[in-house]
């Protein structure tokens, strides 16, 4: 019964389309939704009878619902119209999958992380605590420092290489260069953390361990994708600038610095700012490069450091005398580091508000 | 201010594709020069090989010589960067700097070769090239918005009053009217007329009737099929050009476009 179709090819005249443009049979605007929960209601039936469970109860509301939508779009609406709905349902279910792991996330964090989100985290360090309380003061300083010195580090060199890509590379280097950084996107972060140990080590002899570490085995892991974003951003910017600067006679280095940075500080400043994002969270690397210490310190040159990841995970998996303080503790600290990736990312959009080049009249 | 341009035995290659070929011609100071011709013929690369702009593009270079006043452009010691400051160009579409200011616009050249300027000097700078583009009136009051808010054909004199601004001694022009209304194309000749009394003006473009209007000298680039280069075919005064053209293809051209 599927393949009748209620309504006149286009072209024909049938008196209910006597123009030249067809007028087209559509399902009342909340049917759909309608049938697509009237399908839900008969899957939760189903899965009813089978004995609950949530989850097949999704899955067969979905499939059925899906179905049942499709089926009268096509009987009332005919083909095309019906397909788009199908399409339209694929989509949305595609989507709706991919949020369940990121809401589920946030809600669990959330919920176990908030019992110590207080003032004492954020002021207290782990300092001769061994039970309760304490803080994650000095792990936040870390994160923080180390951050830092690895975006110092990484900035310079990945946005050099990207104007160099960009405006001056050519030929074989050029080549090289992008098959290098690929290779080192797909570098495994532990691998950059022992990269950074055997090097300190070499340098410094064994036993070595301070934030500069943690901050050049992050640098490895964010270069390339600083070179990566800058280079993007920089391809996005207008040829006809550049011909506009050289024309009235600009150097090309002063236009690299004066025309083409500016027009694209916007989205240099977003794509480094999520480079940041992207680093902020490694943990592996800075296991074994700058450890973890219970109390603070602010020297990254000497020195253990704690990070919020290291933190979080000693806490976990070496919990002292009082066990859920510590597990709480992981929790809060999972949270700070969630929202302080947040907070980079609102950043990051701030930035390309703001540095935007203005066109309103 | 203004001078002369000899070009002789000027060809221009994209890597090993030879675009034109075998140009000499004689450009006027202190007149309008129009160069006509179909599509792909070479007109621009011509163009942009009289500052040196050709260049630019990868793998682009040219054999022959351009001489300005006495000065070989392609001489072993010349700096393009110099070149362009004194021969400036004005493109097919607007390209105002987007970060920047109307005033800043038109400043760029001096502030971009870190050029020092006492700022009174540099407002009478804007005014007079603003005013030499016929813009002033139009943007005096909002000189510190986007120079990306203006219109389409204020935005082409806007770049106009930029490339001015750094008194170049020859001012190229691509299309500049192409991507532009009647009227605003309108607006441009007439500051074309104005202009030519202080700098050389060489012209592109695909408006016959604009090249009679505006122009002295009429250059007709021409080329015999798809991969061969473009060549110039007749260079005459523009009354010439359109009454009575020495060549075959040049009173075909311009009679199939006035059909
Ligand atoms: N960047 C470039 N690289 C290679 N070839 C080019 C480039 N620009 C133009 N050409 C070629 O040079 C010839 C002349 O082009 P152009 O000067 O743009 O013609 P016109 O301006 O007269 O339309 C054309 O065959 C064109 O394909
Ligand atoms: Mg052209």
């Amino acid at each position: 019964m599927s393949t009748e179709t209620p309504l006149a090819p286009i072209g024909s005249t049938s008196a209910a389309s006597p123009g030249p443009v067809q007028t087209q049979r559509r399902l009342p605007r909340f049917a759909a939704a309608g049938l697509f929960l009237a399908g839900v209601a008969v899957g939760a039936l189903l899965s009813a009878l089978t004995g609950f469970s949530l989850a097949l109860t999704v899955l067969y509301g979905v499939v059925l619902g899906t179905l049942a939508v499709y089926a009268v779009s096509r009987q009332v609406e005919g083909r095309r119209k019906a397909t788009d709905r199908l399409v339209t349902s694929l989509v949305s279910t595609a989507f709706a999958i991919a949020m369940v792991p990121l809401l589920s996330l946030v809600y669990t964090v959330l919920d176990r992380g908030l019992a110590r989100l207080d003032a004492s985290f954020f002021t207290n360090s782990m300092f001769r605590v061994v039970g309760e309380g304490g803080g994650a003061y000095h792990a936040i300083v870390g994160t923080v420092l180390i951050t830092a010195l690895t975006t110092l580090i990484a900035v310079p060199i990945g946005l050099l290489t990207a104007i160099y890509l960009v405006e001056y590379g050519t030929g074989r280097l050029k080549k090289a260069i992008t098959f290098f950084v690929d290779v080192m996107t797909g570098i495994p972060s532990i691998v950059a953390g022992l990269f950074a140990f055997a090097l300190f080590t070499l340098l410094f002899g064994n036993d070595v361990r301070l934030g500069l570490m943690g901050s050049v085995a992050l640098a490895v892991l964010m270069i390339p994708v600083v070179v990566r974003s800058c280079e993007e951003v920089l391809k996005l910017v207008p040829n006809e600038l550049r011909e506009a600067a050289y024309a009235l006679g600009v150097p090309k280095w002063r236009t690299v610095v004066k025309v083409v940075l500016p027009t694209a500080i916007a989205g240099l400043g977003t794509g480094i700012t999520l480079a940041v994002a992207r680093v902020i969270g490694e943990t592996a690397p800075l296991l074994i490069t700058v450890g973890l210490i219970t109390g603070t310190n602010f020297n990254p040159f000497e020195g253990r450091m704690a990070t919020l990841p290291v933190f979080a995970y000693y806490q976990l998996t070496q919990p002292g005398t009082a066990t859920q303080a510590f597990i709480d503790r992981a929790w809060t600290a999972a949270l700070v580091l969630i929202m302080l990736v947040m907070g980079l990312n609102v950043v990051a959009r701030l930035i390309s508000r703001l540095f935007a080049p203005k066109t309103g009249r | 201010m203004a001078k002369r341009i000899d070009v002789s035995d000027l060809n221009i290659y994209y890597t090993n594709f030879l675009a034109v070929e075998g140009v000499n011609v004689s450009i006027e100071p202190r007149s309008i020069t129009a160069l006509i011709g179909p599509s792909g013929c070479g007109k621009s690369t011509f163009l942009r090989s009289l500052n040196r702009m050709h260049e630019v593009i990868p793998g682009a270079r040219v054999e022959g010589k351009v001489v300005i006043d006495g000065q070989d452009l392609y001489g072993s010691d010349v700096d393009p960067v110099n070149v362009r400051r004194q021969i400036g160009m004005v493109f097919q579409r607007p390209n105002p700097f987007p970060t920047m200011s109307i005033y800043d616009n038109v400043v760029a050249g001096v502030r971009l070769n870190s050029t020092r300027m006492k700022k009174s000097e540099m407002d009478d700078l804007v005014e007079t090239s603003l005013k030499g583009a016929n813009l002033w009136n139009e943007v005096k009051d909002r000189l510190s918005r986007p120079g990306s808010g203006l219109s389409g054909g204020q935005q082409q004199r806007l770049c106009i009053a930029r490339a001015i601004a750094v008194e170049p001694e020859v001012l190229l022009m691509d299309e500049p009217c192409s991507a532009l209304d009647p009227i605003s194309t309108l607006a441009i000749e007439d500051l074309m007329m104005e202009l030519k009394d202080r700098f050389t003006i060489v012209i592109v473009t695909h408006n016959m009737q604009q090249a009679a209007r505006v122009s002295e000298a009429t250059g007709f680039f021409n080329l015999n099929g798809v991969g061969q280069p473009g060549r110039l075919i007749e260079f005459n005064p523009t009354e010439k050009i359109f009454s009575n053209p020495d060549q075959k293809a040049t009173e075909d051209y311009i009679s199939g476009r006035f059909g």
